[in-house]
């Protein structure tokens, strides 16, 4: 076998999908309007699958803020943060991180994928475990790959495998790290974190909970699912990202452990990339406070999300197991899965096909993700579209 | 600890369950190629065998299986077993 025949099968995917028209991997909004649409194809769509969770990315506050640091100190910092790559902005975007989460420490990576990545290859080494739940984000396993250490699955968002997993460790328990995320992005399930926490307590691990989607969606100052729960203090490692509710991109991670300093001179993923552009930290920043000083945008959040939840649930369709901003539709048949995605197109809805084996199970997803800037018109919009591919098979004469 | 013999027993009582039925599972098969076990069922089997010998299978080794007698060779070397 030769070097690049490895992506044969890839190829022939890719091919089986260009036939149906447009590839749904790579849709070029050719323009954005506003968060919550753009012009794709030559149509105006509504854009529902983003992960634009507050609507922020054009909000007048982040967009100055941007604009203004983009004057002020320029394009890049063409360094790493180890080396010229830290500037005043970015020291003070960790503090702001810090007081947001009520943490004593806080390190900023240049994305989300390489905060999480970096900081389960660097806690977790050569004679430790780490014990992930099976559905975890491709970032994640990236992590345990580099990590040399033992990597042990849990069942996904089940606690009681958990501690048997735990159990089974003995005195390792205390060598090991437990990761769960808030918010699991397929289907939009929550984690039993309460559970979790008391399971990592009562057997000595440590805990790192992934909080990229559940950021600025959960809890009363929008900090997460660990503090809408209220086991915030229990929770060793936070990370998550800028590129979700932030509307932004970039990542970090909080904690009170004063190692996540050391962090800083351990960690790859930190050390060798430069460092966030300064109109990004600027925009993050700025995004951080409307966070802060609006929790309306969460409410509005939730009723988007449960009305697009509710009226899918109603038409029929088999959705993830719990409502909240991502809404994931099942379809078993891949075929009609690619057939639909391009109906939603056509009629000018935007949403994410994932086949597997990027689902956790054999399914195909069309999932949709919601936003605060949706408008009710907007999510009805969704809705309907999506009732419609139901009416075009009845009509076509297929049973539902 | 198991012996090789008795951790191969487990690996294909355990497949047998999973397998299309008339279909068995040899020594010398391969699990994806020969016995056309998607990821899904490579995970259930793996669970099902942890639940068995209440033993927890690191994944970093699981790449390395690519045969039942890999997979039986694992869980003997897990177990502390020796070759029968």
């Amino acid at each position: 076998m030769k070097l690049l025949d490895k992506f044969a099968p890839l190829a022939t995917l890719r091919n089986d999908l260009l036939k149906h028209g447009t590839l749904p991997f790579g849709v070029v909004t050719e323009r954005i309007l506003s968060p919550t649409e753009g012009i794709v194809e030559g149509r105006k769509t509504i854009l529902a699958g983003t992960n634009n969770y507050l609507g922020l990315t054009f909000a007048p506050e982040c967009v100055e803020a941007g604009r203004q640091a983009l004057a002020d100190e320029g394009t890049g910092t063409t360094g790493s943060r180890m080396a010229n790559g830290t500037y005043g902005a970015h020291a003070a975007l960790e503090q702001e991180l810090a007081e947001f989460f009520d943490r004593e420490h806080a390190l900023v990576f240049t994305t989300g994928f390489l905060a999480t990545m970096g900081m389960v290859s660097t806690l977790a080494g050569k004679g430790d475990v780490l014990l992930i739940d099976a559905d975890s984000h491709a970032s994640i396993y990236d992590g345990c790959r580099l990590s040399g250490a033992e990597v042990i699955r849990f069942r996904h968002n089940d606690p009681a495998d958990l501690e048997k997993r735990l159990r089974r460790l003995g005195d390792r328990s205390g060598n090991t790290l437990v990761v769960a995320e808030g918010l699991y992005s397929m289907l939009g399930d929550q984690a039993p974190l309460a559970d979790i926490v008391a399971i990592k307590n009562k057997y000595g691990a440590c805990l790192l909970l992934d909080e990229a989607h559940s950021m600025g969606v959960f809890g009363t100052r929008g900090r997460g699912l660990a503090e809408a729960l209220g086991v915030d203090d229990n929770v060793d490692f936070i990370v998550g990202t800028f590129s979700k509710s932030l509307g932004s991109v970039g990542g970090f991670c909080v904690s009170n452990r004063p190692e996540l300093e050391l962090i800083r001179m351990a960690a790859r993923s930190y050390i060798f990339t430069a460092s966030p552009t300064p109109s990004v930290v600027a925009s993050t920043r700025a995004a951080l406070r409307l966070i802060h000083d609006h929790p309306e945008l969460r409410e509005r959040l939730w009723n988007n999300s449960r009305r697009l939840y509710d009226a899918l649930s109603r038409a029929g369709f088999r959705l993830g197991p719990q409502p909240g901003p991502v809404v994931a539709v099942f379809v078993d048949d891949p075929t009609r899965a690619v057939a639909w995605w391009h109906q939603l197109l056509e009629q000018g809805v935007y949403v994410n096909l994932v086949i597997p084996p990027a689902t956790p199970s054999t399914s195909c997803l069309l999932r949709c993700s919601i936003s605060a800037a949706h408008t009710t018109e907007q999510v009805n919009q969704i809705a309907e579209a999506f009732v419609s591919l139901l009416s075009q098979r009845k009509a076509a004469g297929s049973a539902v | 600890m198991a012996t090789y013999d008795e951790c191969l027993k487990i690996v294909r009582d355990v497949l047998g369950d999973q397998l299309e039925p008339g279909k068995t599972a040899g020594e010398k098969d391969a699990l994806v190629a020969d016995l056309g076990m998607g990821s899904l069922q490579m995970l259930e089997l793996v669970v099902e065998i942890e639940d068995l010998l209440d033993i927890s299978l690191p994944l970093n080794q699981l790449p390395e299986v690519q045969t039942v007698e890999d997979f039986a060779r694992m869980l003997e070397s897990l177990s502390g077993g020796s070759s029968a």
